[in-house]
């Protein structure tokens, strides 16, 4: 008793130490450097321990939160990193990528106080701790079941997935389209904000659990679905992202428009950024538009200002409706991108060999709220103006993976060409057939993938032990 | 790991090259194509399925040596290994009872068209191959063609075989073949495919095309490949690659096709001819 009234309420977040921005403005290595132990135990201990936590049931994959925190502040790490993998198969990924502000954080109920604990910095801990005592512990997985589950796309989805039903005994295979496995993990979110070692290890540890890992494998292309389903009693489609959205404005087409996937694919993926001792090529820039307000948008601004472009952002909201993370936004900002805001491109304009050489521009003021719940953008008249760029990058989202739902038969699809899956369960219209993460989503976080993964997985293993 | 079955220089500067694919030699159909990385290092380039044996499960694609890239591939020899063949890519050339099929083939697309020709015939269609070459000893596979051709024309540029110039000698094949044309279908380079749609637009004949833009997945996910077809924006990797050739857009094709030309010489340090003409001796 007398200790709790002791204990008063620390409200002081702990920082992590980042690279400095002139710094790392020049580089690809990470970013944020991470806690220290001394920093991550005192961090840990700032949390009061709630009889009922409100930032579990604010997890998509459901982690014991004050049961990690409770670990590390016992300094007892390994505790801590067995607790974190009951629930989450990807750690140092989602201690890095995951939206925390809109998720445990924000539940956290020092958060009122402006104090909530860094509940991602501490996931991101103790992941970073366990890979550095060397090899990492296999967990005892029970009799294989016999039964076989064929997962389609490794990425965030397809990787949490593999990795909850290999711990059940069914044996697991992922077929993904790419060289590399990890999806947009890989693809996708730059190295100075995601190691891809630190994919790799975590790819290294399902395929240590049992997971059998196929690149180079198009589902839908080398082998179809129909196909697999004679060999696999049930199968999981996390096909992820597809085409790229642009605005259907003039001169998208001339070289130096990309899309946010193919910048950023050649960059990641490809590693474009060491060329030429890697050999995809990327182009450097001087002047570097990236259209849009997401999370992508900020990767690609931050990507070509580290190729030694001045990089701009151009949104046509104001920051507050900006959809990428608040942490991204400050990143950027402190390492020099530019932000045109409330500003939305009219046509890109092209010289005499078609590249790229300015855009016009139009201003735009926030009117009603519009279905989104944001302000409305609505334009200015007579504020077009033209400036000057080599590149845009036009970062707008995009369509689901067309492949699978194009070459499955009965498989029911929406709209926008997403498959249609049951939030709860990820059942498809097709019967052995699952799906979750941007396929049926459209495009959205790594950690929603990996929710609906985990719903899927849930129920794909029920079908699969029922008689 | 895929292990390469034969590489060989074919003609000067055009390699063939045979790799183990057991699931696309099964799965592959004319006009397909798949992504080859020839080393870890290595870009991501699409090639058309030129021929393949599905009881061997071996595919194998013609290319042209031209940027480092493809000289790597071209430097590539039989028992090696590639890290990634992936594919069969993009949509099949479509295969129907049209009638009477003018074929034509230049340069890395004499490879490409072949199956599609041979698909075509079995298919009860006439064939009439056309191919093109600067000078006579660029023509391979010329034996191929006669064997399923109802009727072969030969153009080279110097007049060393057949008939003198390059495929603008098309409306004058047409005009002395004098019977209906249902189908043109042209693989090749980018101005190749160019110059038979420009020509067959005026004598109103249906023309198809296989596109070879930039790409990068080649499943529909970056969108570097995208080319106007008519009013529309199109995906060659999942749209494509074959298009009605009078809708493309070939002049932003061709424009887009150069974004990288002065990067693709930066790896090239020198020209690598005698050790080709060397690996060609062995053979």
């Amino acid at each position: 008793m007398a200790e709790t009234v002791k204990k008063k309420l620390d409200l002081r977040r702990r920082s992590m130490p980042k690279q400095m921005p002139e710094v790392r403005r020049h580089n690809f290595k990470e970013v944020a450097l991470g806690y220290t132990e001394k920093s991550a135990v005192e961090e840990a201990k700032r949390c009061i321990q709630c009889p009922k936590p409100r930032c579990v049931g604010n997890c998509p994959v459901e982690i014991n939160i004050p049961g990690f925190i409770q670990a590390i502040a016992d300094e007892n790490f390994e505790r801590g990193v067995r607790i974190l993998k009951e629930k989450n198969c990807l750690p140092a990924v989602c201690g890095r990528v995951c939206p925390q502000e809109e998720q445990c954080e924000e539940t956290c109920i020092l958060q009122k106080k402006g104090g909530q604990i860094a509940i991602g910095r501490l996931e991101r801990f103790l992941a970073d701790w366990e890979a550095v005592q060397g090899e990492l512990k296999i967990p005892a997985i029970p009799r294989s079941t016999d039964k076989k589950v064929a997962v389609i796309g490794g990425g965030p989805a397809g990787l949490t997935v593999a990795g909850d039903l290999i711990q059940l005994g069914h044996q697991v295979t992922i077929f993904e389209a790419l060289h590399e496995m990890g999806g947009v993990l890989i693809y996708g979110i730059p190295e100075f904000r995601l190691p891809k070692l630190i994919v790799k290890r975590e790819v290294d540890y399902l395929q240590k659990l049992g997971v059998v890992l196929r690149t180079d494998y198009v589902v839908g292309k080398t082998r179809t679905v129909e196909s697999l389903l004679e060999e696999y009693d049930a199968i999981f489609v996390g096909s992820g992202a597809g085409l790229p959205w642009f605005m259907s404005i003039p001169g998208e087409n001339l070289n130096g428009v990309y899309s946010a996937n193919e910048y950023l694919t050649r960059l990641n993926l490809m590693k474009g950024f060491l060329f030429p001792e890697y050999h995809t090529p990327v182009k450097s820039h001087k002047r570097v538009a990236v259209v849009g307000g997401g999370n992508v948008a900020m990767d690609c601004a931050r990507s070509a200002l580290r190729l030694g472009a001045e990089s701009r952002i151009v949104y046509r909201r104001s920051r507050e409706e900006m959809p990428a993370r608040l942490e991204e936004i400050e990143n950027a900002e402190e390492e020099g991108v530019i932000f045109d805001l409330l500003t939305l491109p009219l046509r890109y304009i092209g010289d005499d060999n078609g590249w790229v050489k300015a855009m016009e521009i139009m201003k735009m003021e926030l009117g009603e709220p519009d279905d989104s719940g944001r302000r409305r953008p609505v334009p200015i008249e007579g504020s077009e103006t033209i400036v000057p760029v080599d590149a845009v990058v036009c970062a707008i989202g995009n369509s689901p993976n067309p492949l699978i739902p194009k070459t499955t038969p009965g498989l029911e699809v929406g709209k926008r060409g997403n498959i249609v899956a049951d939030e709860e369960t990820g059942r498809t219209s097709r019967d052995k057939i699952w799906a979750g993460g941007d396929v049926v989503t459209g495009a959205a976080t790594v950690i929603l993938a990996m929710g609906a993964g985990r719903k899927a997985a849930r129920s794909m293993h029920q079908y699969l032990s029922s008689p | 790991m895929f292990k390469v079955i034969a590489s060989k220089m074919i003609v000067p500067n055009i390699h063939l090259l045979t790799l183990e694919a057991p699931e696309i030699a099964r799965r592959v159909q004319p006009g397909q194509f798949v992504i080859l990385r020839a080393s870890e290092e290595g870009e991501r380039t699409p090639l058309s399925v030129s021929d393949w044996d599905a009881d061997l499960g071996t595919v194998t694609v013609i290319l042209l040596n031209i940027g480092h890239t493809t000289d790597q591939l071209a430097s590539l020899e039989a028992g090696m290994n590639i890290p990634t063949v992936v594919g069969p890519l993009g949509n099949a050339t479509e295969i129907e009872k049209f009638g009477t099929v003018f074929c034509l083939g230049g340069c890395y697309g004499i490879g490409s068209i072949y199956p599609i020709a041979k698909a075509l015939k079995e298919k009860g269609n006439k064939i009439v191959t056309i191919i093109e070459a600067r000078s006579s000893y660029l023509f391979y596979w010329e034996d191929r063609f006669k064997a399923l051709s109802d009727k072969l024309f030969l153009i080279t540029r110097d007049g060393s075989k057949g008939l003198r110039g390059h495929i603008e000698r098309l409306p004058q094949i047409v005009k002395e073949f004098g019977k209906p044309i249902d189908r043109v279908i042209a693989n090749g380079c980018t101005f190749f495919m160019k110059r038979v749609s420009d020509m067959t637009r005026p004598l109103d004949l249906s023309t198809w095309v296989s596109l070879n833009p930039i790409m990068i997945d080649g499943t529909g996910m970056c969108g570097v490949c995208r080319v106007s077809v008519g009013k529309s924006t199109k995906f060659a990797c999942v749209d494509g690659p074959d298009f009605d050739g009078h809708q493309v857009n070939w002049d932003e094709l061709l424009q887009r096709r150069k974004t990288y030309m002065a990067e693709e010489a930066v790896p090239m340090r020198t020209s690598r001819c005698e050790e080709h003409s060397l690996k060609l001796r062995k053979n």
